[in-house]
This record gives C-alpha cells, sequence and structure tokens, in this order.
C-alpha cells in the first residue's frame, strides 16, 4: 500500500480533470454511467487502482472494460476467469516445443562446456509464452492497457492469490527469471456476479463500485443509444416493459443486455410499438425460464403493454 | 477534513463496514482528487473507498446521512439489535428432564461417567450441560467435506494427459532426450457443502447443536457454506469461522435477528435461491437443511423452490429431528411438499445421526 500514493500517475485521458466531464467522455463512446459510476471510474484512472465492479448479470460490468479501452484508446487484455485457472493460462507459460529443440541443437554442436551454456538459456525471457497478466504488465507504450479480469468469482481461491501480488504492486514472480514489474499499471477493471464472496484481501486493494439496474429514463436513454433503429416510442415502451419484469419476482430479472437484446430482436421484426403477440413472440429473447416465461405472459397485458409499471 | 474522514471511518467500522485505516487513506486521496466542497463528491468517493460489499451500502448510506449531515445519534446505534443466545441450561434443556422417564435417569447417572457410547445416541433434546460440553469434543473430530468430483486444475499423476513441463525437466538430465515422459491429470477436490439451519422455535431444543455441528464443518477448513433460516435468511459463514466455539456462536447469534420466531420454510429458501443459490452457490454442491419441516407460509412455494434446489445441488440431503420418533409420519405439509425433492432423508437427532449425516455428505451413505 506504501508506494501507492506517490509512484503512480494517473492515466486519464485528455481533457478530463472531473468526474463529471468523464461521464461526459463515457456517454461520446456510447457509455451512460450515472454520476457514482463515473466518479468510480474517474477515482480508479486517477489514483491508479484496480476498479472492483459488482452487479447482476447483463448490467454493463464488462463494457466498463471496453468502453475503457476506446476512449483511452489503448488495447483491451482480457482475462476471462473459470474455475480451476491457473499460472499457465492466466500468467505464462514456458516454450517447451521450443525449448527441447534448444536442448537439441545443442547436443549437435556436442560441445561439452556449452552445454551448461545451453541449459542456462533455456529458462530465459525467449522461450516465455506470455498469456494475458504477463501482457498487460509488459506493455510497452505512453498508455497503459485496460485489463479486464472478468468474473473474478468463478476462478478458485488459489488464483485470487496470484491476483494479489499483480494488483497490489503491478507486478509478477517468474521463479527462473525474477521479477518483472509494469512501467506503467494497467488500468485494471474485475468484475463479479457474487456467485461467491470474493477474498476480503483481494478487495481492499480495489475500489469498490455496485452497479445497479438502471431507472425508466436511464434505460429508455441507453436503449435509444444502444439501438439506433429503435424509435423513441418503442424503446420506452420496452423499457416500461423490462422495468415490469423486474418488479416481478422472476428467477432471472432482466438486465440491460436482456434488453437491448430485445429491442434488437422487435426492430429485426419491424416493430414500432409493442403489443401482445409481439411479446409472446419475442419474450425469449429477456426472459430465459420456463416459469419465468409464463409468469411473465400472465401478466403481459396489465404489465407490459400498460401503464402499470 | 483530515480528521472528520478520519472520524467517519471510525463511525463506519463501529457500525460494522470493514473500512480499515488503509481504506481511510484511500478515502482522503479519492477527496484530494474530487471537490471535498461538493456532497455528492464525499459521498462517492467514500462508497467507493469505503465499502466493498454489497451489504455495506446500506450502512453506508445511513452513516454517511448520520454524519455529514446531522443527526448523528441515529447513526451512532448499532445497526443491528443483538440478541444474544439464551445461556445452554435453560435454553435447551426441556424442563421436564429431571422429573420424568425412570428407566432413563439410571442412564443419565451412568453418562455421566463413561458416557460416550450413551451419548452418541442420546437424543440431543435430553442433553444436560455437562453431556453439551462433551458434544463440543466429539464435534472436534468429526470431519465434513463433501462428496467429491473432478476439478479443472491437474496433478501429477503416472498415467493422463502429458505434462510437457515436467517432462522438458527431466529431460535436461538425460542430455534433452525425453526418456520418460510425465503425465497430470485432473484432481478430484470435495464438493461445496452448504448447511442451511432452521432456527424457529419449533427446532428449539436442536438448533444449538446443530449449530455446533455448522461450525465444526467451517473451521475444519472445508469448503462450506452455513445459513440459518428463521422469517430471514442469514449467512453466517464468516461469523462461524472463529475457532472458539462459544464466541463463534455468540458471533452468530449476534447477526441472527430473529431467533426462535416462526419459519416461513418456503420463502426463506426462496431468497437462498434467488440469492445465492442460483448465481452458484448451490450449482453441484451437497445441500444439506436442517429442519423440521414446519412452515407457516405457503406449501406450494416450498416444493417449488425444492425442486429448483435438487435441480442445481448435486445432492439434496434434509435432516430432520423429529424423524427418530417410532413412527414418523411426515405430517407436517411443508415436509410432506419437500420429501420429492430430496435425496437423502436423515434423523440428526443424536450423535449417530450426525455421523452418519457427515458420511451422506461425502457421498457414502446409501440413498434411501
Amino acid at each position: 500500500m506504501s508506494e501507492a500514493g506517490n509512484g503512480r500517475r494517473g492515466a486519464l485521458p485528455p481533457g478530463v480533470s472531473r468526474s463529471l466531464e468523464l461521464g461526459e467522455k463515457l456517454r461520446g463512446e456510447g457509455y451512460l454511467a450515472d454520476e457514482g459510476l463515473a466518479t468510480a471510474i474517474f477515482l480508479a484512472l486517477k489514483l491508479g487502482r484496480p476498479l472492483f465492479l459488482e452487479g447482476e448479470a447483463g448490467v454493463g460490468k464488462t463494457e466498463v472494460a471496453k468502453v475503457l479501452s476506446r476512449l483511452l484508446d489503448t488495447p483491451l487484455i482480457r482475462l476471462q476467469c473459470y474455475e480451476g485457472i491457473d499460472v499457465h493460462q492466466a500468467v505464462y507459460e514456458w516454450d517447451y516445443a521450443r525449448q527441447l529443440l534448444h536442448i537439441r541443437t545443442a547436443e549437435a554442436f556436442g560441445e561439452r562446456e556449452e552445454r551448461q551454456r545451453f541449459e542456462d538459456e533455456l529458462y530465459t525471457r525467449q522461450f516465455l509464452v506470455s498469456r494475458p497478466l504477463l501482457q498487460a504488465i509488459e506493455h510497452e507504450g505512453a498508455i497503459p492497457p485496460v485489463l479486464l479480469i472478468d468474473e473474478v468469482d468463478r476462478a478458485d481461491d488459489e488464483f485470487e492469490a496470484f491476483l494479489l501480488e499483480i494488483l497490489s504492486d503491478f507486478a509478477i514472480t517468474i521463479p527462473e527469471i525474477g521479477t518483472v514489474q509494469a512501467t506503467r499499471p494497467p488500468v485494471a477493471v474485475l468484475t463479479s456476479n457474487r456467485t461467491r464472496e470474493v477474498h476480503d484481501a483481494l478487495k481492499r486493494r480495489c475500489l469498490y463500485f455496485y452497479i445497479d439496474h438502471p431507472g425508466l429514463e436511464r434505460e429508455v436513454e441507453i436503449v435509444r443509444m444502444r439501438v439506433p433503429g429503435a424509435d423513441e416510442r418503442l424503446a420506452r415502451q420496452v423499457a416500461t416493459a423490462v422495468q415490469g419484469l423486474r418488479s416481478m419476482d422472476l428467477y432471472k430479472p432482466p438486465g440491460v443486455a436482456e434488453t437491448l437484446d430485445w429491442t434488437e430482436a422487435l426492430v429485426a421484426l419491424g416493430a414500432k410499438e409493442l403489443d401482445e403477440a409481439l411479446i409472446e413472440a419475442t419474450l425469449g429473447s429477456v426472459v430465459k425460464y420456463r416459469e419465468d416465461q409464463q409468469r411473465a405472459l400472465g401478466a403481459s397485458l396489465s404489465l407490459l403493454t400498460g401503464t402499470g409499471a | 477534513m483530515l480528521r472528520a474522514a478520519v472520524t467517519f471511518g471510525r463511525l463506519l467500522r463501529r457500525a460494522g463496514v470493514a473500512a480499515g485505516p488503509d481504506r481511510v487513506v484511500e478515502f482522503i486521496r479519492a477527496l484530494g482528487e474530487l471537490d471535498p466542497a461538493r456532497r455528492e463528491d464525499v459521498y462517492w468517493a467514500g462508497r467507493t473507498t469505503l465499502c466493498s460489499r454489497r451489504e455495506d451500502l446500506e450502512l453506508y448510506d445511513k452513516a454517511f446521512r448520520a454524519f455529514w449531515e446531522g443527526d448523528e445519534r441515529r447513526a451512532l446505534r448499532a445497526p443491528k439489535t443483538r440478541i444474544s443466545f439464551a445461556p445452554m441450561d435453560d435454553s435447551v434443556q426441556p424442563p421436564k428432564k429431571t422429573v420424568e422417564r425412570s428407566e432413563r435417569g439410571e442412564e443419565a447417572v451412568r453418562l455421566r461417567y463413561s458416557p460416550i457410547d450413551m451419548l452418541r445416541k442420546k437424543n440431543f433434546a435430553l442433553y444436560t450441560p455437562e453431556e453439551f460440553a462433551e458434544l463440543n469434543k466429539l464435534l472436534a473430530d468429526l470431519k465434513l467435506s463433501g462428496a467429491l468430483r473432478r476439478s479443472r486444475r491437474l496433478e501429477p499423476a503416472p498415467r493422463g494427459r502429458h505434462d510437457p513441463h515436467r517432462t522438458l525437466r527431466g529431460a535436461l538430465r538425460t542430455g534433452g532426450e525425453p526418456m520418460r515422459h510425465r503425465f497430470r491429470r485432473a484432481r478430484s477436490r470435495p464438493r461445496r457443502v452448504v448447511l442451511l439451519c432452521d432456527i424457529s422455535g419449533s427446532m428449539a431444543s436442536y438448533s444449538r447443536v446443530l449449530l455446533r455441528f455448522m461450525h465444526a464443518g467451517v473451521i475444519s477448513g472445508e469448503k462450506l457454506e452455513a445459513f440459518v433460516l428463521g422469517t430471514r435468511l442469514t449467512r453466517i459463514t464468516r461469523e462461524l469461522a472463529t475457532r472458539n466455539p462459544d464466541r463463534a456462536l455468540s458471533e452468530a447469534s449476534g447477526a441472527v435477528r430473529d431467533w426462535s420466531g416462526g419459519t416461513r420454510l418456503g420463502d426463506v429458501l426462496k431468497e437462498f435461491v434467488d440469492r445465492w443459490g442460483q448465481r452458484g452457490m448451490a450449482r453441484g454442491s451437497v445441500m444439506v437443511i436442517l429442519s423440521d419441516g414446519w412452515d407457516r407460509g405457503d406449501v406450494d412455494v416450498l416444493a417449488e423452490q425444492m425442486m429448483r434446489l435438487s435441480r442445481l445441488a448435486y445432492r439434496v440431503i434434509w435432516v430432520n429431528p423429529l424423524k427418530a420418533a417410532p413412527g414418523y409420519q411426515p405430517l407436517a405439509r411443508g415436509m410432506a411438499a419437500a420429501l420429492p425433492h430430496v435425496d437423502v432423508f436423515l434423523s440428526g437427532h443424536n450423535f449417530e445421526s450426525l455421523e452418519e449425516l457427515a458420511r451422506a455428505i461425502a457421498g457414502a451413505a446409501s440413498q434411501e
């Protein structure tokens, strides 16, 4: 924690010195963040801290990283976590085929005193294949990359321990080589669906933000922005319906991603207005449990087309 | 400002948010980047730096309102009303114990001396305080680990997938010639075990022991989650993680707001499946429900939630202390509704049955 204060420079996009301005920039890239999220992103960039995003599936957690990489004009390095992920898939791996070939070459030369040298060479940088985390740390360039560590909660505890070193010091220790230190720390975004509680030690190193479902007005705006083919009336109806669905106590309430899918489906069908028949035909793009669908269809007239919600 | 920030941090800690000094430092740095004169800026700076769980947010909001907008008294009050465990001699002990059952009376006398065997068979509802103390020792030896499942992590093995890393290391010794090939294969790991314990009034004579049992499981270091079901759902895994059983139980009781109330089993199970189960906690896990199946709510809800649970979990085990009674029939409506979705139905009224439960969790018990 100690070096955190001095060593790090922020990676704010040019022309941004306040969180509201950042919010505007994000909007320019097609992401509508409320003030809280804008402030959280602003602080993460300014303080050089990883940002830990939690929230329901489909509220746009992953999207934050993508839009940041567009905004900063820097590559997005993504690590999708899953159970059993380990160093070889996340950090680095030795290139065994090349190493073997190298030994064979040494054999061909056949000189005994040379042998030792060849063997020493085996564990050097040139035989190392870098995986996302090492790539992010080694990245050269004026602007640090955006490192997205997606769904950390799916990885197991052993893997969280690796992340600790990387996220607090932005360094990776490779036993055979030594410590690789990032010249400029990547902009790290971690997401979690909360399938399990991520360790406090990891969270302590991050700024924390919980993304909620958007309110009606913001959702309408999001639909309008992301699905240009949908006109105001349809967008509003869809957003209202989705808000209604969320209040309906479903197994899996739809996220913003589902709202967008649904709107796209409707636009593809040439819909200008939502009606019961259309809902029935397209419900599969928002509600994905059979029980939920029945519940939604049962209430479709009052809740969806009506002004009920 | 600095002073205010530090005091605010202390207030939050008192309210139950884990905002350590390092987080407060972060908060102060964040304020330096924003405009501390604006309410919104202070609010969001604090929320992103001082909170780390969704549960924190509500506490934070309260504390924020109180601290930065006056009304300090309201926040200083602890957010949870602590209801402490009644000491065990009067809570668990059935009052009739000393009076009735002459034929058991002899047993009880002998039990005090070399009782282990008897103790193992004795119904928890009839335990004396000394026997509870004895039980702690027994529980300490109990291992709770879930049935095995294949993990995606690999370990060295005599056969399986080729392991180039170790093969190469070996080849160095033989002049670059990979004489012996090495292999690795997926390791087996125990499944997650999720324990849900009913603490409603009707379970009172058992819930204390069952909580001890859960505590023994949590501290054994296996992957285990513990919840209690009352009128609401409370996760107590963290609270139980303290080694000392008495402290763990008092921590847990502090977290629970509804001791010995009524149960709305279906609704509470629904809360579990919605908030934790479906997202992953129940998937492929061994689910253990410790309850007598009395449900004051809608039985259909319970049946539906049990069905969801049985689809998610690897195995659903229901432990009902009443099952031990001779001629027991699942007459409680909730129990009858739940049974079709239960894989293993056990009694859990004495220590021996808890051992049986441990075996069932490990996947060894026969499916009845």
